[in-house]
């Protein structure tokens, strides 16, 4: 295909939607799905007279975030102003960073395919979120603020990006990490994670690079890895055909599947930035920052190594129970008070509780069915060998149903495995004693017939008999 | 040789999002001529490294606590709205794509 | 009960009159409502009174009067606002049509410690169009005549806020002074007014033009009057991240406190050939009071003083052009009757609604900060910018204050300026540089030509040093008797 023997180069540029409790420069709710324009004020509205002011949440979140990729604070940044005219832009301009953004540097890792990936990030900046237009069949629009002046950061990476599903994979290693930080939901349906793309394509082994288009109306993870892929082949078709590449920003259209070109004019892109006059410059001291440090929880990538490397668990197993902090929260919190390995513990996660849990949020809830400790509990039991692997599951479906402990469900109910010995011979006997014809064949070569006779034992003992004692006496007495 | 031609103000003004008629963008471009050559003679001054000054106060930004307050009722919010409809400001058709959003 | 006589009034005179019973709010409220109805007529002062919200005012005054309680610094006093102060529930319109009809949700800052101080609002005063003119001509309204020559401007933008007190159409006001525009009304006009430091005053609620450089501040007959308003309305803000934290000064005691051996700085590039004489004699002679009221006097120099109408002009426009993208008729204000797409909307909107000033200054604006501009106009402007405020912090050592004209001339007639609109830029040129330094800025009268106009004496003081300049103000006031003076009453 004429498309491999391009180099596609991308880099994005997300905004993630800070979760703070009112707006980054006025005090109005940020609270999301109110009745429209409910939740406005002087400033939000760019009403004549209204003045920004800064929110603290908002940048502690920010240099947070920044720390967590290891980027350099600024001990001293600067707002600018951003014109431009649409009716969701309230002031005809956005506050936002230029010169002096709050991080510069840092990189985000992750992985694609089990194969680690770094991708550096130039900057991070904060700024205002504008409202939202909602657009009528009838020749006229409508305007809600109540989303404008929500905070927002840009994260902008540098053009590391080699293909659609790295691509797709930043994304998701970047909702994980400020999900993680507790700093956003980042939704990418909900709007409270976007991303626009700049892709551009050169020959294998060129350093100079191609012409970049810019990708906008990305609304998902889906659409990020179709939108990019889309667009690395018409610009493969582009040179291909002799011609160049034109700078442009296009329009990803999800339900035709391709991309339009956005008319603009020249002047469209000259936002006459100049430093926003009504805040000084942002002061975010060594105090502050190691403050900031201190309270990062464990990030995902290095939950991930530890998991892989110390627990012993898969790439893939560490890959679901680190992709999203939920998960992991509670697999440390069971594994921790659990004296069976962790892998066993895993394998009950992955298999039996992420099968239950709708919503990975409910994992922190305080009714949840199976708290972290009622699983432990329930692990241990079956490592003890107090139950069966398919009695255990019968348990946990019960633990789930009747929010009952498991050794209480074992006690009350005589479900544990039955170990008695003798119980155990006399059925082995019978069932030996009734299928001759297998055991001679058995004896004949065919071992796998052992499990046959397990299988028939533990029918006859309701699925209670310790399956290995039942196997060493049947051995035993096979011969 | 004008420092600034009826070409260039059209663009600006354009920019700006102004409609001026032809007689004010004449006028306008006279004008702008003559304060532009006087304000040219900031140019013969050198600053070096002067830092810009951008405020004229000396202290940094003040931070403020993330505390909701009650906003303003959805009928003051939209009192002076040149046109409303129910609970929104309309505005003419945005077609999606054209406009300069981030 | 003796009816007060409010021509020529002070502010403490009537507040103390209102505590001690002498008279009630509602009735000086009423004598200033009367001037107002047979005056203003003629002089153009007032885009809007508010004669109802004045007496519902004045009556919750004499209420707290009445139960013994404390009825605030400026008990029951008159005050106009200048229509840049947004209030609540009335109309605001910054002098332009885009905001004809703009009632605001929202009340100023400063509006409210008055309110909050026992003053009463009558109405908003006329102004240049979003503060941007030094005539009051720029009003999209109707121009405001000079009391003192019905035929000569009032000087501007804050034009009808310098009138109305000269004229006793109400017994102090509130302006904003972003290039001189109290300080060169108030000399055109024979009162007192304050630029304070910037940030001194809160900016919310104040319709900005040039955000760095708007400073909200005072008029009054006499600089005490000054000094009282500025002590109600000064200090922080926690919604303008600009105003400074510092505690508010006693600036009527700073009034009173006499020269004791200050020096006052005369900067050279003040005084050069070519001065209107008139204005020369008045200043200089006013300087000569002060030095024998026992002031040394000391020779100095702001060298950075010839690029200040430019720098200004640089810095100005350039914010103005972003402060002003958001009048667009979705929110609020004028909106074209007809528009097929949001362009037009925009435009025409923006077309119809501003004058020709503001449209000058956008455009200047938006030309200065386009990109391959920006460093040869705005950026520059910025370093020029802080080497005239530089030349203001080393004068400051070797002075206290510095005495200066405030405007090159007395007022000029309507109409004789608006033609070239350098020459009206260039009448700033006493008071741009205080403004872009942030540096804290008075101007009393200091005499009259000889056809009766007024001439203004511009006090300047270091940041923060209000009482520097109040101490020298009042001192000098103490000497002389021009602001005993009023014109004549409008036939």
């Amino acid at each position: 295909m004429s498309v491999d023997q391009y180099q596609a180069v991308i880099g994005l540029e997300v905004h993630v939607h800070l979760a703070s409790r009112s707006k980054i420069f006025s005090s109005s709710s940020t609270a999301f799905g109110e009745e429209p324009n409910s939740c406005t004020d002087p400033v939000c509205l760019g009403l004549p007279g209204a003045l920004p002011v800064l929110n603290r949440a908002v940048v502690d979140a920010a240099v947070r975030l920044g720390l967590a990729v290891g980027s350099h604070i600024r001990p001293r940044c600067r707002f600018a102003r951003k014109h431009y005219f649409y009716p969701d832009l309230p002031k005809g301009f956005q506050i936002s960073q230029y010169e002096e953004p709050l991080c510069e540097g840092g990189a985000v890792e992750f992985r694609v395919a089990g194969e680690s990936r770094r991708v550096r990030l130039t900057r991070i900046h904060l700024e205002d979120d504008a409202g939202k237009n909602i657009h009528d069949a009838s020749g006229v629009s409508f305007v809600d603020f109540n989303r404008a002046g929500v905070p927002l950061v840009e994260i902008v990476s540098e053009p590391d990006l080699r293909s659609a599903e790295e691509a797709a994979e930043y994304m998701r290693a970047l909702r994980t990490l400020v999900r993680t930080l507790g700093i956003s939901d980042g939704n990418m349906e909900e709007g409270s994670l976007r991303c626009d793309a700049n892709v551009s394509l050169r020959l294998h082994g060129a350093e100079k690079l191609g012409t970049k288009a810019e990708l906008k109306n990305i609304n998902s993870f889906k659409h990020v890895r179709e939108a990019i892929e889309h667009e690395i082949r018409r610009q493969a078709a582009v040179l291909d055909r002799g011609e160049a590449v034109v700078q442009e920003t296009r329009l990803w259209d999800p339900d035709r599947g391709l991309s339009q070109s956005m008319r603009s004019k020249e002047h469209a892109h000259d936002y006459r930035y100049f430093p926003e006059p009504d805040l000084p410059p942002l002061a975010v001291d060594q105090d502050w920052i190691e403050r900031a440090q201190r309270s990062l929880p464990e990030l995902p990538e290095s939950r991930y190594r530890r998991y892989m490397g110390a627990l012993g668990l898969s790439a893939q197993d560490a890959g679901v129970l680190t992709s999203e902090r939920e998960i992991a929260d509670y697999f440390d919190a069971a594994s921790k008070v659990c004296a069976a390995p962790a892998k066993k513990v895993a394998n009950w996660i992955l298999n039996e509780v992420l099968a239950r849990v709708g919503d990975v949020r409910a994992l922190a809830a305080a009714d949840l069915p199976v708290p972290p400790a009622a699983l432990a509990e329930l692990v241990e039991l079956v490592e003890k060998g107090t139950l069966s692997g398919r009695l255990a599951k019968d348990v946990f479906g019960r633990m789930w149903q009747e929010q009952r402990r498991a050794g209480e469900i074992v006690a009350s109910e005589s479900v544990a495995v039955v170990s008695d010995v003798g119980l155990i011979e006399e059925t082995c006997k019978q069932v030996v004693a009734a299928h001759p014809d297998e055991v001679a064949r058995f004896r004949g070569g065919q071992s796998k017939l052992l499990g046959f006779f397990v299988g028939k034992v533990m029918k006859e003992m309701g699925g209670k008999a310790d399956p290995k004692t039942a196997n060493e006496i049947l051995q035993r007495l096979l011969g | 040789m004008p420092r600034i031609q009826p070409d260039e103000v059209r663009t600006i003004a354009a920019l700006a999002r102004l409609r001026l008629s032809e007689a004010e963008i004449e006028r306008m471009t006279h004008e702008l001529d003559a304060i532009l050559e006087y304000i040219d003679t900031v140019k013969n001054l050198d600053t070096g490294d002067t830092e810009p000054m951008t405020h004229a106060v000396p202290f940094d930004c003040p931070l403020r606590e993330d505390e909701p307050k009650p906003s303003l009722s959805v009928d003051d919010a939209l009192r002076n709205a040149p046109r409303r409809r129910d609970a929104f400001f309309e505005v003419p058709r945005i077609v999606p794509g054209t406009g300069e959003g981030a | 009960m003796a009816s007060p006589k409010v021509a020529g009034a002070s502010i403490a005179e009537l507040a103390d009159g209102v505590r001690a019973r002498k008279w009630k709010a509602r009735e000086l409220v009423e004598s200033y409502l009367d001037r107002i109805r047979r005056l203003d007529g003629r002089l153009g002062c007032y885009l809007l009174v508010d004669a109802d919200g004045a007496r519902r005012r004045a009556a919750e005054v004499d209420a707290t009067v009445a139960a013994g309680r404390d009825p605030g610094l400026l008990a029951g006093v008159p005050i106009g606002l200048k229509d840049i102060f947004v209030t609540r529930g009335l109309e605001t319109t910054a002098g332009s049509k885009i905001l004809r009809g703009f009632v605001p949700p929202y009340e100023s800052t400063v509006s409210a410690r008055l309110a909050a101080a026992g003053a009463i609002a009558l109405g908003k005063l006329n102004m240049d169009e979003f503060a941007m003119g030094s005539s009051n001509e720029n009003s999209a309204f109707k121009p405001v005549r000079n009391p003192w020559d019905l035929e000569r401007v009032p000087g501007g933008s804050s034009g009808g806020s310098a009138a109305a007190v000269a004229a006793s159409l109400c017994a102090g006001s509130l302006g904003t002074d972003t290039g001189g525009s109290i300080r060169q009304p108030a000399s055109l006009c024979g009162v007192a007014g304050m630029k304070p430091t910037y940030g001194r005053v809160s900016r919310y609620g104040v319709i900005a033009f040039a955000s760095s450089l708007d400073h909200p501040g005072p008029f009054g007959r006499t600089v005490e009057d000054v000094a009282t308003l500025l002590e109600v309305i000064a200090g922080h803000d926690a919604y303008d991240a600009t105003s400074i934290p510092s505690p508010v000064g006693r600036y009527r005691q700073a009034c009173a406190a006499g020269l004791g051996g200050m020096r006052v700085g005369v900067p050279q590039e003040y005084f050069q050939s070519g001065m209107d004489p008139e204005v020369e004699a008045a200043v200089r002679g006013a300087i000569d009071a002060i030095a024998r009221a026992g002031a040394k006097l000391v020779p100095v120099s702001l060298p950075h003083t010839q690029y200040a109408v430019a720098t200004y002009y640089l810095v100005c426009t350039a914010e103005a052009s972003s402060n002003l993208a958001r009048y667009d008729g979705v929110r609020y204000g004028h909106r074209t009757v007809e528009a097929s797409s949001l362009e037009e909307l925009y435009s025409k909107t923006r077309g119809e609604g501003f004058g020709a000033e503001p449209k000058r200054r956008i455009v200047l604006g938006t030309y200065v900060l386009r990109s391959g501009y920006y460093e040869a106009y705005y950026g520059k402007a910025l370093r020029v910018r802080r080497k005239i405020a530089d030349d203001f912090r080393a004068v400051f050592d070797k002075c206290d204050v510095l005495a200066t004209p405030t405007s090159p001339t007395a007022a000029f007639k309507l109409g004789e300026r608006n033609a070239d609109p350098l020459q009206m830029y260039l009448a700033d040129i006493y008071t741009v540089a205080p403004a872009l330094a942030g540096v804290p800025a008075l101007s009393q009268c200091c005499g009259f030509t000889k056809n009766n106009l007024p001439i203004g004496l511009q006090l300047i003081g270091p940041p923060l040093g209000e009482e520097a300049v109040f101490r020298v103000a009042g001192a000098y006031q103490r000497g002389t008797d021009w602001h005993k003076r009023l014109p004549e009453d409008p036939s």
